[in-house]
């Protein structure tokens, strides 16, 4: 009796040690997640904070007398006489109308209000309503970026602002009137880069990254697969294999920047194709992608049970019926979660494009594959590095654009993977 | 690997090629004589006539030197404790063990006279003869209608959406699963109870119209009404099959089977009619194993 007693005392005392044990491991596990999550708010917060103002532009809305005698311009349809035309003065002068306190001599300053694009828009606005001429008309223009920053940033230390302390003035007073105004910024989403931060926007990246991105799902995806395929199905076990399996595991953890070098010294060098180009661009990322594909895919071809293999065997399915038929349906939730990975690493990837030349200034937003394009990433690494801090704004917006892409695409992978098990 | 069996007497035995380990309430004298089956292992029509097979696992013999008929339309029980190779044998009889990398098939094993491990022979034709059911069922994760239509389709069995509807219905009525299933044809095979998978899947193998069924302990994973219900449905299957059937329980065998052969360490023991075998087996062993005092 005694020693049962004394032997239930024991296992009282070590359960308790147990229990403690386990309250420990749980507080770690919390402090773990907490750390996480704290870095991701961290993270979030901060691009966020600085980018969403991105999103936002600074216009001048004015009331622009047309005067054809003030432009040099008697035919808004002559192409010659549109080329040699003032659209600045028209501008000037309706900006000098709003400010009281200005004179001619204030001319330059008042300028530099005004965004050096604003008289391209007049100029489209008037080739494209040539009735027009000789009326006044109330736009909508894109102030300078140097208004910009100072209606946006006023007050913070880290944007300097490029403003005499008279324009500063007057672009309060311009705010008060309602003449300028900060609104949805259309023109981020509407054009490629610019060396004017205004006018820089994120869609000549965006296609870019799209038509690489197809380009590295329609070659990547059905490569991957079949070899995964054949590896797990139909490849005989032997030394060779087993040598190519290390080196898809190998090619795995290879540095990105490795197949950028390897794109160049073979798609650009050797078969000379063109550089910054998305389909070099999703080639290089294919090679890159692929591991990813061939390894999660073996995965999930694994993952099937022998059961339903032996099922099809037993009655009489050959090997390519046993695969075709029973194995991969079951498999593809696994593969296209595996593949859609794949790409979102893919979408994010800088470093190898950086080595065939996506990283080069594109105004245009690229019409094909073979147009010269750079990729969202890019694009941010670009405007980060830039010396005007208006890009920096425009920088974070465009990682926010990239993190929506790649939430996307993994929220899209995970219903894609409940969709498809569902019916099994 | 033998420390447990000591415990008991004390001594340590070493099971050896040839060798019974000794075990309590049996003489320790008891050794297997290959390739001596006693009983009646051949038969005047026979399905199968297997002859001195052996099947090796890598350097490993797990069948030794084993000759048997299977008579046409008989059923035929394997039985035997874990691990004596009558699951492998089965497996040899269809050439399941195909996948196997490292498995080997030695002798001469014939179905209708031709040879089944010829070279030049199509194991996807084979098959389709010789149907099997697995030890757990094992439905595809499809409708209970494309699982016994599966065969015929591959097959190409059946032209006319008409011809497959009937082989389908066919197929789920000989399995006695008609009544519970026609209401629910597109539903999913997975949703059903392990009883229903189970006779699914014999019904999935008579879909080919086979000439043998194989059925690899059908029932171990079934409660016992279930089990009755696809007992039944043997009984009735031998008919018009050939079914070769491995099963743990005894009463199982000595319910379903007509003859019965006892597996033991890779050797086949003995083999005989059914009632002979569980009234009055002619080998120790046989007779060790069906009274419970090993396996």
């Amino acid at each position: 009796m005694t020693d049962q007693r004394s032997q239930a005392e024991l296992v009282r005392q070590s359960l308790k040690r147990r229990y403690r044990k386990e309250r420990r491991f749980r507080a770690y596990g919390i402090t773990a997640i907490a750390i996480a999550l704290a870095a991701l708010v961290i993270l979030f917060a901060d691009i966020i904070g600085k980018g969403s103002t991105g999103f936002l532009k600074t216009t001048l809305t004015l009331n622009v007398q047309l005067d054809g005698q003030m432009m040099y311009l008697d035919d808004a349809t002559d192409e010659r006489q549109l080329k040699m035309a003032d659209f600045v003065e028209p501008l000037i002068q309706a900006l000098i109308r709003e400010i009281p306190s200005v004179t001619e001599s204030d001319r330059s300053a008042v300028r530099g209000l005004i965004n050096p694009y604003a008289s391209v828009t007049l100029r489209d606005a008037l080739k494209a309503n040539p009735e027009w001429l000789n009326t006044t008309r109330t736009m909508t223009f894109l102030a300078h970026s140097n208004v910009d920053v100072y209606v946006k940033h006023a007050g913070n230390e880290a944007y300097s602002i490029k403003l005499s302390e008279q324009q500063r003035s007057w672009v309060d007073q311009l705010q008060e009137k309602g003449v300028i105004e900060t609104s949805f910024n259309d023109v981020f989403f509407q054009n490629g880069d610019s060396r004017d931060p205004s006018k820089a926007g994120i869609l000549g990246a965006v296609v870019g990254s799209l038509l690489t991105m197809f380009v590295t799902l329609i070659l990547s995806f059905p490569i991957g697969v079949a070899a995964a395929i054949y590896l797990e199905e139909f490849a005989p076990h032997n030394k060779l294999t087993d040598f190519i399996e290390v080196n898809i595991n190998n090619l795995a953890a290879v540095p990105s920047i490795i197949f950028g070098l390897l794109g160049l010294a073979v798609f650009i060098n050797l078969f000379g194709m063109p550089r910054s180009v998305p389909v070099v661009g999703g080639l290089v990322l294919t090679l890159m992608t692929l591991p990813t594909i061939i390894i999660s895919s073996r995965a999930a071809i694994k993952s099937v049970p022998p059961s339903i293999r032996e099922a099809a065997e037993g009655i009489g399915a050959s090997k390519m019926q046993v695969v075709l038929h029973h194995v991969l349906p079951l498999a593809m939730p696994g593969m296209l979660t595996g593949s859609i990975i794949g790409m979102a690493q893919a979408l994010g990837e800088t470093a190898p494009l950086l080595l065939i030349g996506m990283v080069a200034f594109i105004v245009d937003v690229p019409d094909g594959f073979f147009d010269s394009a750079t990729v969202l990433p890019v694009q941010v690494f670009l405007w980060s590095g830039s010396p005007e801090l208006a890009f920096i704004e425009r920088a974070s917006a465009a990682i926010m654009v990239l993190l929506a892409f790649l939430m996307s695409m993994n929220a899209l992978a995970i219903w894609m993977r409940k969709r498809l098990e569902r019916r099994w | 690997m033998n420390t447990l069996n000591t415990t008991v007497t004390g001594e340590v035995q070493m099971p050896e090629e040839n060798a019974v380990p000794v075990q309590e309430g049996r003489p320790a004298e008891t050794v297997i004589e290959e390739g001596k089956t006693v009983g009646r292992p051949f038969a005047d029509d026979a399905k199968f006539k297997l002859r001195n097979v052996e099947v090796f696992y890598g350097q490993e013999r797990a069948i030794k030197n084993i000759s048997l008929d299977v008579a046409r339309n008989e059923v035929i029980a394997f039985i035997g404790p874990s691990g004596c190779g009558k699951s492998t044998f089965l497996r040899c009889l269809n050439r399941m063990n195909d996948s196997i990398d490292i498995c080997r098939v030695k002798g001469s094993l014939r179905l209708d006279d031709q040879d089944i491990y010829d070279p030049k022979r199509d194991v996807v034709e084979l098959r389709a003869r010789v149907g099997m059911v697995f030890q757990k069922p094992n439905p595809f994760p499809k409708s209970i209608y494309d699982n016994v239509a599966y065969g015929p389709r591959i097959h190409g069995l059946a032209n006319r959406k008409a011809d497959l509807d009937e082989i389908v219905e066919n197929s789920l009525r000989k399995a006695g699963l008609w009544n519970e299933a026609k209401d629910r044809l597109d539903a999913t095979a997975t949703g059903m109870s392990g009883g229903q998978q189970q006779r699914l899947c014999i019904a999935r193998a008579i879909a080919v119209s086979p000439e043998v069924v194989l059925m690899d302990e059908p029932c171990s994973a079934l409660d016992p009404i279930a089990t009755a219900k696809v007992e039944e449905l043997i009984a009735e299957l031998s008919e018009s099959y050939t079914i070769v059937i491995v099963t743990h329980s005894m009463q199982q065998a000595a319910r379903v089977s007509h003859r019965t052969a006892y597996f033991h360490l890779g050797h086949l023991v003995e083999v005989n009619e059914t009632n002979k075998v569980f009234t009055s087996p002619e080998h120790e062993l046989t007779e060790s194993y069906i009274t419970g005092r090993f396996g």
